[in-house]
């Protein structure tokens, strides 16, 4: 669903790439309110059941990799790490509903991969002790690849927001041009090549943003 | 031959071709993506035990090595759907 906002004479349009974004950011934080009630609610004691045994599965699991991938000194990003990744995957698979995945809209993976960027050059702020000491190590090893260090610092965010963009764009248009192959027979035929396309595209897709973004961030704290 | 052919038809036409063109850069990273698979499963069977450390390794050195193809893709999708050579005419 698009959204038109009439603004006096100028009309702005929101794509629906956007709206749905929005939509499952929203489903996210409805969700992750209703699991922290119940874990409030439960005893510590107990062993954990039903749904919420699979939510500690999964904090469990980010945990153990950004310990593993990032360090013990790096755990208060873990949060930040498995928010992206539930969001991602979640935009990812919102194509087998029948929409356009809002990730296949350059405006969302590049916001994503901003965010990214935002906390990689803070982190490499702070733990290099001062702006002027960081920027400093852009002149390593030497002054005359200052350019190249910087371009290859700015490359970071372009080549991970168009690889998350591009898979999933891809996977949506050989989609599209399969349902137009298949015709009446679709519903027998496409179901498999959903399976490749969304679901093992698109949690391998969210896997590797999240990766490349631990790998990031614990290469910034560590210089 | 080409009398017949409006300008937009021709610059069309070469636009599909360009993308056509493009792909071929697809090559590279299968090629390498591949060889990266291969190699995984060699230290797999050398180490099982380490099963998990080489699968997340290597599909983070796939999909650095992905990035070539992806660029020529955007390069083949905005060649066919946003047709910049198009409005240049």
């Amino acid at each position: 669903m698009e959204i038109f906002i009439t603004l006096g004479d100028k009309e702005i349009f929101i794509p629906d790439s956007i709206v749905n974004f929005v939509f499952i950011a929203l489903f996210i934080v409805i969700f992750s309110a209703i699991v922290n009630k119940k874990a409030k609610n439960t005893n510590p004691d107990d062993v954990p059941s039903g749904f919420l045994n699979v939510v500690e599965m999964l904090i469990e699991t980010i945990n153990n990799l950004v310990r593993s991938t990032m360090g013990e000194h790096n755990m208060k990003f873990a949060p930040y790490i498995l928010t992206i990744f539930v969001l991602i995957l979640c935009s990812n698979l919102y194509g087998l509903l029948g929409f356009t995945s809002p990730t296949s809209d350059y405006s969302v993976t590049l916001a994503l991969a901003l965010a990214t960027f935002v906390i990689v050059q803070v982190t490499g702020v702070r733990s290099a002790g001062g702006l002027f000491k960081y920027l400093k190590g852009f002149t390593e090893p030497n002054f005359l690849l200052t350019p190249l260090n910087v371009i290859g610092e700015l490359a970071n965010p372009v080549s991970l927001s168009f690889r998350l963009f591009g898979n999933i764009l891809s996977g949506g248009l050989i989609m599209t041009l399969l349902y137009a192959l298949f015709g009446y027979l679709a519903p027998v035929l496409a179901p498999p090549f959903h399976i490749y396309f969304d679901i093992f595209s698109g949690g391998l897709q969210a896997f590797i943003f999240t990766m490349l973004t631990m790998v990031f961030i614990g290469g910034a704290t560590e210089a | 031959m080409l009398q017949g052919i409006s300008n937009e038809a021709f610059v069309l036409g070469c636009s599909a071709i360009g993308a056509g063109l493009a792909m071929i850069a697809g090559l590279g990273p299968g090629i390498g993506q591949g060889i990266a698979a291969g190699k995984g499963t060699e230290a797999v069977g050398r180490q099982p035990e380490a099963q998990g450390d080489i699968t997340r390794t290597m599909l983070l050195g796939q999909a650095v090595a992905e990035t070539t193809g992806i660029y020529s893709l955007l390069v083949a999708i905005i060649l066919l759907f946003v047709q910049p050579l198009l409005s240049a005419l």
